[in-house]
């Protein structure tokens, strides 16, 4: 049925200082495990070397984020997420960890512009220090009142990760920090 | 009277006007005026009315310390009270009316109230509130409520139209204040390289020293101000930011600013305010200095100004704030004031110098100018009901005998001043007291301390004490340096040298004259905005006050909206000399912060309308909107509580939905029941220290009801528990415990059981989850198609099994919270909407349902099934609920389990649950009481238990309960009196239900429905 | 408003991503201890003005508990540290008597 499948916010999009975009569905998988132990599994699975604290690493269309020092995040296919963790499993085999798909339990945002005006919306709503966040690093955070996730793809392109349930919340926090009227001008 | 000057105004620009009302007549102004100064500039001399008496208030500073011009701002739903006529720009089309007075402003019934003060003394409030108790009720108290308050409040059904937001900064330093310290310390720590954010409250950067006429590396300090900001805003680690105040600074380095964005343009798409959260390494406070009036008799009267304030609006605004104004001071700077005036062609009669000797330079430029120096005088009365007329002058050293008049229409007074010592306190930095200066100034011993202990908060320039401009800069830039040095940095570049003309030491004057009367005394005002004045902390004093924290609330002093600003200092002289004591033993109050009062937008920030709070939603909350959901909040989550049709009470709703469950098919989204999965090898040795039942036997494929407690002993969640397989657990949870849940599981495993190998994981959003309840349950899932065996012999009550449901993946449990035959789905959140949506079109021949949660509470009801929350309170263990069976005997040990072995958990006069039947039929009362004789030493009704749950049962036709009742289940059959809120009639006993204890399990009890 | 170092991700967290749990080191008195023992464990702390060993868990953020050894009048921290340690560590011992000389672990 993953025809009729449906992301929380349905393509849902918002423009002003910077543009807000729905990602749809994406797979995510979470993997608790001894991550030095797991090394070899997770790089044969996903292709992607062993990321250090709070880096994500790369490989064959999946990334994969540090959470904490036994949890990791894959991100990947939607439709490959229950594949992933077959496949983590069995490389895992013998070896006691944790792999389940999240894909349905979070929804994941795109937020692009200016290299300021991004870091200046994002700093609306997040008491992390932005300028000190590097390209491809994920900083877990506070979202104003929920938990939730925050790195830069590029210097001009951001993903916030939350939950599903609080994806809208999410959503028009973003939408109005971003008002054309708001422009901060610090970062 | 005040007026516009025909030149001048740094600030203004006089080739445009604006137009604003006041009490709603129309007047002029210019861009860069605040609403102060255009109102003198109007004429406008009288601003508003004091707290107490009434009295008329006129604008008597220029800045943020101003105590009387606050003014309702803005008409219908931006209407805000007790704004700031100093600190508020103007704009064209801003309305203001005045405060606090009644019938107008220029003639106030309340005045009446100045005229009585003996009656209205020093603790006032304190001594009426004691007695005679009638005499508060009708007589004071009706008074007090017409007459007292400041502004009126926002009419509670306008909503602010304006958005406001927050924002978070990191930054190496912090600078509180753009005059002439701040921005030469920013410029050299801007120079040294690191982050540094630069705050300015007012419009405009500079301070007081381009109106001060100082000089700065051979400039006019206006241009100096212009070149350094103009070299600030070139440094891209320097941010620089105007209308925004350092409202407070907290522990480890937290400083909240409060920027006024679009105060002066309301109605666009910029936030009216934002408050910025900034975490900084460190903070200099650069706030300068706020000038003290002088207490002489009358000080209060409009037209009697600050010195300094004078000058500001003669040079910044060019306004005059009267024709003729004479001068009275203890201290050199004031005469700057007298040269201001006297450049712009005012009169200036006379300055009156306390002072017995004034030679100066600039008293000496005074004189040269044939200005009348008048020393060792002072101001002992002014002339004039509704402004000033004229002052009588005396001897400062005697009791205040007149000794000349001198007609004049303003009269400009300084007492010295304060540094503005605020930000260096918020955080737990202490004063010292200067006795040359008269002041307290940062003790450089005691700052506040930050994660490290080490300082983190420095005072520059003359907010150190350093008040005059040629030392205010060489202050400055040790400070910084020092500051610099904390993070290893530097610069060689020198800081800028500042020269002005050399000033005469000061001299204390805390009374004018010295050895005034008490007539004389009750007209020295110290809090003009609470009208506390100099006889009454000496009234407060001899009372018995001697803590200045008492006197502050006993009197009011500094309690108004300035938070005494212009009072402190004053008023903690007069109570140490009445105690005869010296100042800096009396100390002075804690300045807290805020600064100066912030918006509560700016608070909430962008918390309010549809992101006041997360609103969680599940799969399916748009088809519940859309087909009339009736909402209940459970946590943040949303759920209905009942699906009325056009024209259907909540209640008909409900009943209609638990029929139709119970006669053939209702759905329920169950998707908030927390989900959370354990695994590991030690999954069953840890699932069983969390239940009090015994898990670690289920068989994969099986479900079990289970219940978990505080280590407290006390019940704090329950559900069903599911084995997956030998070494995975998914655990249900109540809706709202799934973070909870999840947050005690971890916290047992990081900090207890640490080297058990077990994981956990919450799954609650991963998936929707669907009830399909009632005897068509089995029919529907058939007709839907589905890969899982559905029958009761392959999948028998608590059961589970996964496979494919109408083509969705899915897990399917075969429990029930209704006592119906029941199928919880679970798929995938994403296909959610979908399979909801297909129930409903295959369902449709079995007439499905949607049920809320009402219906669901009452069909567990029905069935005695209790709810977390309900029947639980925090103070109730499993055993008082009937669930010894839930109880294993065989572990040794479970969270809860010492807790409950405790004389009072096993104590059988503990209330036990049973059901409760009324006699009538009715519903008993939600939280009613079962009525025991007598009373207790409070003389309250004694009882016996109480009320957890009730309801009227529609499958039953009348009123169902739950309770707690001492020895209640060996009671069955008994019948108790429960109470109500109805009211006793006259003379009569107040009206109670009866009701029959008997079994909780109202319906079904065989369970011959569920598990078929 | 304090800042605590999560030890496991090495984020320096405001405290509105934390969440407190009260005094660390207790010892868990289960079935079969004493009313006075169990009493300690459970409700019994001496609440110092000074020193304190606490827990936190950075909730907002990577989800561990972490220990923290903090001055509960000046608010100064001495260190952070991992939660899976019955008792002050070495390290965080050291540190606390560079700042505090004359204190000692009681």
């Amino acid at each position: 049925m993953s025809e009729l499948a449906l992301s929380a916010l349905a393509g849902a999009k918002a423009t002003g200082l910077v543009t807000i975009e729905d990602m749809g569905l994406c797979g995510m998988v979470t993997l608790r495990a001894d991550l030095a132990a797991s090394a070899g599994a997770v790089e044969q699975v996903t292709g992607a070397a062993m990321p250090g604290p709070r880096a994500m690493t790369t490989g064959q269309g999946v990334q994969v984020a540090w959470m904490s020092p036994d949890e990791l995040l894959i991100l990947c296919d939607h439709a490959g997420a229950d594949a992933m963790v077959a496949a983590l499993s069995q490389a895992l085999a013998g070896q006691h960890h944790l792999a389940v798909n999240v894909s349905d339990a979070r929804a994941v945002l795109r937020v692009t512009g200016g290299a300021g005006a991004l870091r200046d919306t994002l700093a609306k709503i997040t008491p992390a220090d932005l300028a000190a966040l590097p390209v491809q690093e994920m900083r877990r955070t506070r979202l104003q009142q929920v938990a939730g996730a925050i790195w830069f793809v590029t210097d001009t392109e951001a993903r916030v990760i939350c939950f599903r349930s609080v994806a809208r919340y999410v959503f028009d926090l973003l939408a109005m920090s971003a008002r054309d009227g708001g422009a901060v001008g610090y970062h | 009277m005040s007026t516009r000057l025909a030149t001048g105004g740094r600030l203004i620009d006089r080739s445009r006007t604006v137009s604003f009302t006041f009490n709603g007549k129309r007047l002029r102004g210019h861009p860069g005026d605040t609403l102060a100064s255009a109102l003198l500039a109007a004429g406008q001399v009288i601003v508003g009315r004091s707290f107490k008496y009434h009295r008329p208030r006129g604008v008597m500073a220029s800045g943020a310390e101003d105590p009387n011009a606050l003014v309702n701002l803005g008409a219908g739903n931006r209407h805000e009270p007790n704004q700031r006529a100093t600190t508020t720009a103007l704009f064209d089309g801003l309305v203001a009316t005045s405060q606090n007075h009644w019938p107008s402003l220029n003639w106030d019934i309340g005045e009446v109230n100045a005229l009585v003060p003996r009656l209205l003394p020093a603790g006032f409030y304190y001594k009426t509130f004691i007695h005679p108790r009638p005499f508060w009720k009708h007589v004071f108290e009706p008074i007090i409520r017409q007459s007292a308050g400041l502004g009126r409040a926002p009419d509670p059904r306008h909503a602010d139209p304006d958005r406001y937001e927050h924002f978070y900064a990191h930054t190496d330093l912090v600078i509180a204040g753009g005059g002439i310290a701040g921005l030469a310390a920013a410029l050299q720590a801007g120079r040294a390289g690191l982050r540094v954010i630069l705050c300015e409250q007012t419009a405009h950067w500079g301070g007081r020293a381009p109106v001060d006429g100082v000089e700065i590396d051979g400039l006019p300090a206006g241009e100096w101000v212009n070149d350094a900001v103009e070299q600030l805003e070139k440094m891209e680690n320097v941010h620089l930011r105007l209308n925004c105040m350092i409202a407070g600074v907290y522990d480890h380095g937290y400083v909240i600013a409060y920027e006024r964005v679009a105060d002066d343009s309301p109605g666009g798409d910029a936030p009216r305010h934002r408050l910025w959260r900034i975490r900084s390494a460190q903070v200099i406070a650069a706030t300068g200095a706020l000038e003290r009036p002088l207490s002489f008799p009358g000080n209060d009267k409009p037209g009697v100004m600050l010195a300094a304030a004078v000058r500001d609006y003669v040079v910044n605004y060019g306004v005059a704030p009267g024709a003729r104004t004479v001068i009275v001071t203890n201290n050199d700077d004031a005469y700057r004031t007298a040269l201001a005036l006297d450049d712009a062609g005012l009169a200036v009669p006379c300055i009156v110098d306390a002072r017995p000797e004034a030679n100066g330079p600039l008293v000496q430029a005074a004189r040269a100018r044939g200005l009348r120096v008048l020393t060792g005088m002072g101001i002992c009365n002014v002339k004039g009901l509704r402004g000033v007329v004229a002052v009588q002058l005396c001897a400062q050293s005697g009791s205040g005998a007149v000794v000349e008049d001198v007609i004049c229409d303003a009269v400009a007074m300084s007492g010295g001043w304060s540094p503005v010592v605020h930000l260096w306190s918020h955080c737990g930095g202490k004063l010292t007291w200067d006795e040359a200066g008269a002041f307290f100034r940062p003790d450089p011993m005691r700052p506040p301390t930050n994660q490290s202990g080490a300082g983190f908060v420095s005072c520059a320039g003359a907010a150190d004490g350093a008040l005059w401009a040629g030392e205010t800069l060489e202050n400055a830039g040790l400070i910084t340096r020092r500051v610099l040095e904390s993070f290893g940095s530097s610069t060689d570049h020198p800081m800028p040298v500042a020269r002005a003309a050399a000033e005469a030491p000061m001299l204390p004057v805390w009374m004018m004259p010295e050895e005034a009367g008490p007539k004389k005394r009750a007209k020295m005002w110290l809090d003009f905005q609470n009208d506390v004045k100099v006889s009454d902390v000496q009234l407060a004093a001899r009372e018995g006050y001697e803590s200045v924290e008492h006197t502050k609330r006993y009197t009011t002093i500094g309690m108004a909206t300035d938070q005494g600003k212009l009072s402190n200092i004053n008023g903690l002289a007069i109570l140490a000399k009445a105690l005869d004591e010296d100042i800096p033993r009396v100390g002075t109050t804690t300045f807290r912060p805020p600064y100066t009062p912030i918006s509560m937008g700016a608070i909430a920030g962008e918390a309010r309308g549809p992101i006041f709070q997360p609103l969680r939603r599940t799969p399916m909350h748009d088809w519940h909107e859309a087909n009339g959901a009736h909402w209940e909040p459970v946590g943040h989550w949303r759920r209905p509580y009942c699906f009325p049709k056009q024209g259907e009470s909540h209640r008909d709703a409900v009943n209609r939905e638990i029929a139709a469950t119970r006669a053939s098919l209702g759905v329920l989204d169950a998707s908030t029941l927390g989900k959370i999965i354990v695994k590991g090898p030690d999954a069953g040795r840890f699932i069983d220290m969390l239940y009090t039942n015994l898990m670690s036997n289920l068989k994969p494929g099986k479900c079990r009801y289970g219940l978990m407690c505080s280590e407290n002993g006390f019940l704090m969640d329950d559900g069903v528990v599911a084995r997956l397989d030998d070494d995975t657990f998914l655990v249900h949870t109540t809706t709202g415990g799934a973070d909870r849940i999840h947050a005690h599981m971890e916290d047992w495993l990081q900090c207890e059981w640490w080297d058990w190998q077990v994981y956990t994981a919450n799954v609650t959003e991963q998936w929707a989850q669907i009830a399909v309840v009632g005897p068509k349950a089995r029919a529907v899932l058939e007709k839907l198609g589905s890969d899982v065996d559905l029958s009761a012999e392959a999948l028998p009550f608590m059961g589970w099994a996964e496979g494919r449901i109408g083509g969705f993946d899915a897990r399917v449990f075969r429990i029930s919270f209704s006592g119906e035959l029941s199928f919880e789905v679970a798929v995938p959140a994403s296909q959610g909407r979908a399979f909801w949506d297909k129930i409903q079109e295959v369902g449709a021949e079995f007439g499905a349902t949607p049920y809320g949660t009402e219906a669901l509470h009452v069909m567990r009801a029905e069935k005695g099934f209790i709810m977390i929350g309900d029947e639980t309170d925090g103070t109730v263990i499993p055993q008082d609920l009937g669930l010894d069976w839930a109880i294993s005997k065989k572990k040794d040990d479970y969270l809860g389990k010492r807790a409950q072995e405790r004389a009072h958990m096993t104590d059988p006069a503990r209330w036990k649950l049973v059901g409760l039947e009324t006699l009538d039929g009715s519903v008993l009362p939600d939280g009613s009481y079962a009525l025991a004789e007598g009373v207790n030493a409070n003389g309250q009704r004694n009882t016996q238990g109480r009320v957890t749950s009730t309801y009227f049962s529609p499958t039953l036709g009348r009123g169902i309960a739950m309770g707690l009742v001492l020895h209640g289940p060996d009671r069955m059959g008994e019948v108790l009196d429960f109470n109500t809120t109805k009211p006793a009639p006259k003379g009569g006993a107040a009206p109670t239900i009866k009701a029959r204890i008997v079994s909780p399990v109202f319906f079904d009890p065989e369970g011959t429905k569920q598990n078929v | 408003m304090l800042t605590l170092t999560c030890p496991y991700c090495g984020i320096a967290a405001c405290e509105t991503e934390l969440a407190p749990g009260g005094e660390a080191h207790l010892k868990r008195f289960g079935p079969g201890s004493s009313d006075d023992d169990f009493e300690g464990y459970l409700f019994l702390r001496p609440n110092v003005k000074g020193v304190h060993f606490e827990r936190w868990r950075h909730a907002m953020g990577c989800g561990k508990w972490f220990l923290a050894a903090r001055c509960t009048a000046t608010l100064e921290v001495f260190g952070t540290y991992s939660a899976q340690t019955p008792e002050p560590t070495a390290e965080i011992i050291a540190a606390i008597r560079a700042k505090r000389p004359d204190w000692s672990l009681t």
